[in-house]
């Protein structure tokens, strides 16, 4: 690499624009800060020397030159703000209405939008935050956001390191901030460093040449918090992996015990009992609105579970032993969390029958009753023998009825629309009747029976959705979120302050720069320089604009 | 709303509307050199006062309710108006400018008027709305967004300030666009008061999502429901349907009070433009003589400073754990969650291209009133137009 010899001796890198040690500018390179138009130097980044204003050869370069550029990175922001905005036009593909008449993409969004929707659907915004595309859009947001980063960080944690409390004559007369005072006396001087050092600035002194510094760390916030972004878009392509990120969903029925899917068949989940609770009608509280809505809010979905685990290890077919791990309840917004899986309460269903108790009657007299029994609709026994010698056995049970071609059959082994084709055999008889009985269904096929059947009571259970979840990308994105506000509030809230006291040839040279809030620094001069004779720094950026101003109004 | 809790909500809108004249005062007041006078500072304690008022407001609900009144829109954009009061009053403190009074307070005015659209009871809170992480998400976000507001308010006069009058541009056309938006709201809220005199009301039987549904409406219909039934005699035939794609809760009516504003809205620019015989933002240029541009500069980047990191928290951050407590997921691509990062985005742009590209001053204060047209179409047309996991009330 060339080295720049700057006539202080300290060598600086090819590209350095203000020297690092003294801040002396190098003649060849002021075109790249557009220090060669302005009285006033450039100090965004020190003049360092950033890689991306150095280099435009090869082919790297130009990568590093495009990715480096904060234009081009918003560029890519608005790009991104833009497609995203296009994907709120229609619902996406996920959020497709469950009642929808047909939820197949390729026709609903067509059905529902028209001609717009169908080519809302052909040009694959109905998936855009998953398509190619975006994801390549939100990597380069990514690579131009570490680029960017590199290119300043670097130089700029280098030129802040190595600067010299002395600094040349031309840096200091460019700066913002900037007096001479001839003839100080050095006292004077003494206090005005005395003054900085109590308003907690870090004083650096090398042969009565004087820097004062403040809150430099304020510098490292923007890479602080784009840190935090790149810590978030690496747990978001890891959440891409099966091993960092599980996504389940598991029906469970009241009173059943079933494996946890996802789990590799080690955890079992029991749920005893499924709560749906509403408002009380009549609270003072709420009662204007729930007239309103006309109907009853719910108040609380909630499913009272037995987490089990596997022990040991078990032979296929063989029943694994089970330990309990916990006992709770899951309620939205308050998920149960067992050894790194989380449960989510998400959903519920209500239309299942669990028990079915039935009467026998006199076919031609309803009041009269010979007794009742009650099936267990899961798991129903063969025969039920009455007290009174009746004796009933079940020929064929099912549990989802559904007439098919003519034929009796169910649709699923779930009794949401049970039916059954009893036996009854009346006392002291081996001649059995046969009756069919289901939800609002009662046939005698003979027409000779002198018995009936009759449903007499019922009951329902609920059948509980639980969402399945393990996630140990959590923890990364919480730090990526923190880290990124830690570095949001560093950069922002804080500004760095540096204050240039030195000598040259007996005259006392001022100056200042800050990143912003140069009102804040200008009051921090005034409060050292009070009760010396030394000169107030002159702020000559205003000065310039006010002379702007002035021949503005002229004409 | 019980009695007390409507009295400390109206006492505070009838104060701000009267802070609001004081601080109007103070700009006839050309002559007078220093920054801030005594109309102003009038202004300023009544705003404090309305402030106060509405404080107590927020804490009788909260008791009455029994949960923080953030939990349906009524309250939310309530909420969000008494926000912008906040921020109004912090950044008053700081910097003394009458003016910002002047914009910031009727800023929040409307956003009360608005408020006033939705139904006002105190409603249950629904299983998935139970969890701390509400007040946390929502008074978060609603504070930001109120500091943002203010960033929209400087923009504002900046440009009104700025913008050469004497010759017609792009920029004057522009400015002049958020003229005309700023009656079409003034019609809003004339429209909504004037009816709401009247007790003027309609309702519709309709179907929605494969759901019959009931609108109410307190406007006259010019716009129906899609096929919809009239539920009353002698109510008027609407002139046009509302288009089916519009499937927020209640959308046909929200439609309805949307062609109304710009009715009215409309006519007020029109007689406006007549009596002033001059491009609205030229005839208030000239009030603003007195007014620093770099201390208005300063308070848009201010607000943006402050704001952006407490939306980041609030809009994102503790929406985001939220989510994964209420919904299993974080990050959902629901349509509000996606207008919260385009509106992060949009503003982390702004802090990009100030801070790092340097634009300052014009092009800062057009950035600002585009991240607040964001922010109020994420809370409007998300709402109104767009279906989602946020469309509550």
């Amino acid at each position: 690499m060339n080295k720049l010899k700057c006539e202080c001796g300290h060598f600086n890198p090819e590209g350095t624009i203000l020297c690092e040690s003294c801040g002396k500018p190098i003649e060849e390179n002021q075109h790249l800060d557009g220090n060669d138009k302005s009285k006033l130097l450039n100090m965004r980044y020190e003049g360092s020397a950033r890689r991306s204003l150095t280099y435009n050869r090869t082919i790297v370069d130009k990568i590093w030159n495009f990715f480096s550029s904060v234009r081009n990175g918003v560029i890519l922001i608005v790009i991104a703000l833009i497609a995203s905005g296009i994907g709120t036009i229609f619902p996406q593909a996920m959020y497709i209405p469950a009642n929808a008449p047909n939820r197949d993409p390729s026709v609903y969004y067509e059905e529902t939008y028209g001609i717009l929707g169908k080519i809302y659907y052909q040009l694959g915004f109905h998936e855009l935050y998953s398509s190619w595309w975006y994801m390549i859009l939100i990597a380069l947001i990514g690579v131009s956001l570490v680029i960017c980063s590199l290119d300043r960080f670097i130089p700029l944690y280098r030129a802040l390191k190595i600067q010299k409390p002395k600094r040349h004559y031309s840096f200091l007369s460019r700066q913002r901030l900037f007096s001479e005072t001839p003839d100080f006396s050095p006292e004077d001087k003494k206090k005005v460093v005395e003054n900085l050092k109590n308003m907690r600035y870090k004083i650096f002194e090398q042969d009565g040449q004087v820097l004062a510094e403040k809150n430099r760390f304020s510098r490292w916030g923007p890479y602080v918090n784009h840190i935090g972004l790149i810590i978030i878009l690496i747990a978001a392509l890891l959440r891409m992996t099966p091993f960092m990120f599980i996504d389940d969903y598991v029906w469970v029925r009241e009173g059943e015990r079933k494996v946890i899917p996802s789990t590799d068949g080690q955890y079992y989940i029991e749920n005893k009992k499924f709560h749906l609770e509403y408002y009380d009608e009549d609270d003072e509280r709420y009662k204007e609105a729930m007239e309103r809505m006309g109907q009853l809010v719910v108040k609380n979905y909630q499913t009272d579970v037995v987490i089990y685990k596997v022990k040991g290890e078990t032979i296929p077919g063989q029943e694994p032993e089970l330990e309990k791990v916990t006992e709770d309840a899951i309620r939205m917004n308050e998920p149960l969390k067992f050894d790194g899986y989380r449960l989510y309460q998400s959903g519920y269903q209500e239309n299942e029958f669990s028990t079915m108790t039935f009467g026998i009657f006199a076919a031609n007299d309803e009041e009269k009753s010979f007794g009742e029994f009650t099936v267990d609709l899961m798991s129903p026994e063969e025969t039920y023998e009455l007290e009174n010698g009746f004796k009933v056995e079940i020929s064929q049970y099912f549990p989802d009825y559904i007439l098919q071609d003519g034929e009796p059959t169910t649709q699923s082994k779930f009794p949401k629309n049970p039916a059954f084709v009893f036996r009854v055999y009346p006392p002291d008889s081996d001649e059995p009747e046969v009756s069919f009985i289901g939800i609002g269904r009662n046939i005698d096929p003979t027409g000779e029976n002198k018995y009936r059947l009759g449903i007499t009571d019922f009951s329902t259970h609920y059948a509980s959705g639980l969402t399945v979840r393990k996630d140990l990308t959590l923890p990364i994105f919480v730090v990526g979120a923190a880290i990124f506000m830690i570095g949001v509030i560093q950069g922002m809230y804080w500004q760095h302050r540096r204050v240039w006291i030195n000598e040259k040839e007996g005259t006392l040279l001022l100056a200042a720069h800050t990143n912003k809030n140069w009102f804040g620094i200008k009051r921090d001069i005034e409060k050292a320089l009070e009760g010396t004779e030394i000169n107030m720094v002159v702020d000559q950026e205003e000065e310039d604009l006010e002379k702007v101003e002035q021949t503005a109004t002229q004409e | 709303m019980s009695g007390s809790i409507a009295a400390f909500y109206v006492i505070g809108i009838v104060l701000y509307l009267i802070a609001t004249l004081f601080f109007g005062n103070t700009i006839r007041d050309k002559k007078s050199k220093e920054k801030q006078n005594k109309s102003g500072k009038i202004g300023f304690i009544i705003t404090v006062l309305g402030f106060i008022s509405h404080i107590v407001y927020f804490i009788l609900r909260w008791i009455a309710g029994g949960h923080a009144p953030v939990s349906n829109m009524f309250e939310f954009v309530t909420f969000l108006g008494i926000s912008v009061v906040l921020a109004f009053i912090i950044l008053y403190l700081i910097y003394r400018i009458d003016i910002l009074g002047l914009f910031a307070v009727p800023t929040a005015l409307v956003l009360l008027a608005y408020a006033s659209m939705f139904p006002t009871e105190i409603t249950p809170l629904v299983p998935s709305l139970q969890s701390h992480w509400l007040y946390l998400h929502v008074i978060t976000v609603s504070i930001a967004q109120g500091i943002l507001a203010i960033s929209f308010v400087t923009g504002i006069i900046y440009l009104l300030k700025a913008v050469d009058q004497s010759r017609r541009s792009k920029r004057t056309f522009w400015l002049e666009l958020v003229m005309y938006a700023i009656f079409l709201v003034i019609g809003f809220v004339f429209s909504t008061v004037l009816f709401k005199a009247l007790d003027y009301s309609a309702s519709f039987a309709y179907i929605e999502n494969n759901q019959s549904v009931e609108v109410e409406y307190h406007m006259p219909p010019i716009a129906g429901p899609k096929e919809g039934v009239a539920l009353q005699e002698n109510q008027m035939e609407p002139l046009i349907e509302t288009p089916g794609w519009m499937q927020g809760k209640d959308a046909p009516r929200k439609f309805n009070t949307v062609i109304w504003s710009v009715i009215f809205g409309t006519i007020f620019y029109l007689i406006a433009r007549l009596i002033m015989r001059k491009r609205v933002s030229a005839w208030i240029q000239p009030f603003l003589k007195h007014i620093k541009l770099d201390m208005l500069d300063e308070i848009t980047y201010r607000s943006v400073a402050i704001g952006f990191p407490l939306f980041t928290l609030g809009g994102l951050i503790f929406a985001a754990i939220w989510a994964q407590i209420a919904w299993d997921r974080f990050w959902g691509w629901d349509p509000k969650e996606v207008w919260a990062l385009i509106t992060w985005f949009f503003y982390a742009a702004f802090l990009h291209l100030r801070l790092s590209r340097g634009w300052h001053g014009e092009k800062s204060a057009w950035l600002a009133v585009i991240g607040f047209g964001i922010i109020m179409f994420n809370i409007i047309v998300v709402n109104l137009v767009l279906a989602g996991l946020h469309s509550y009330a």
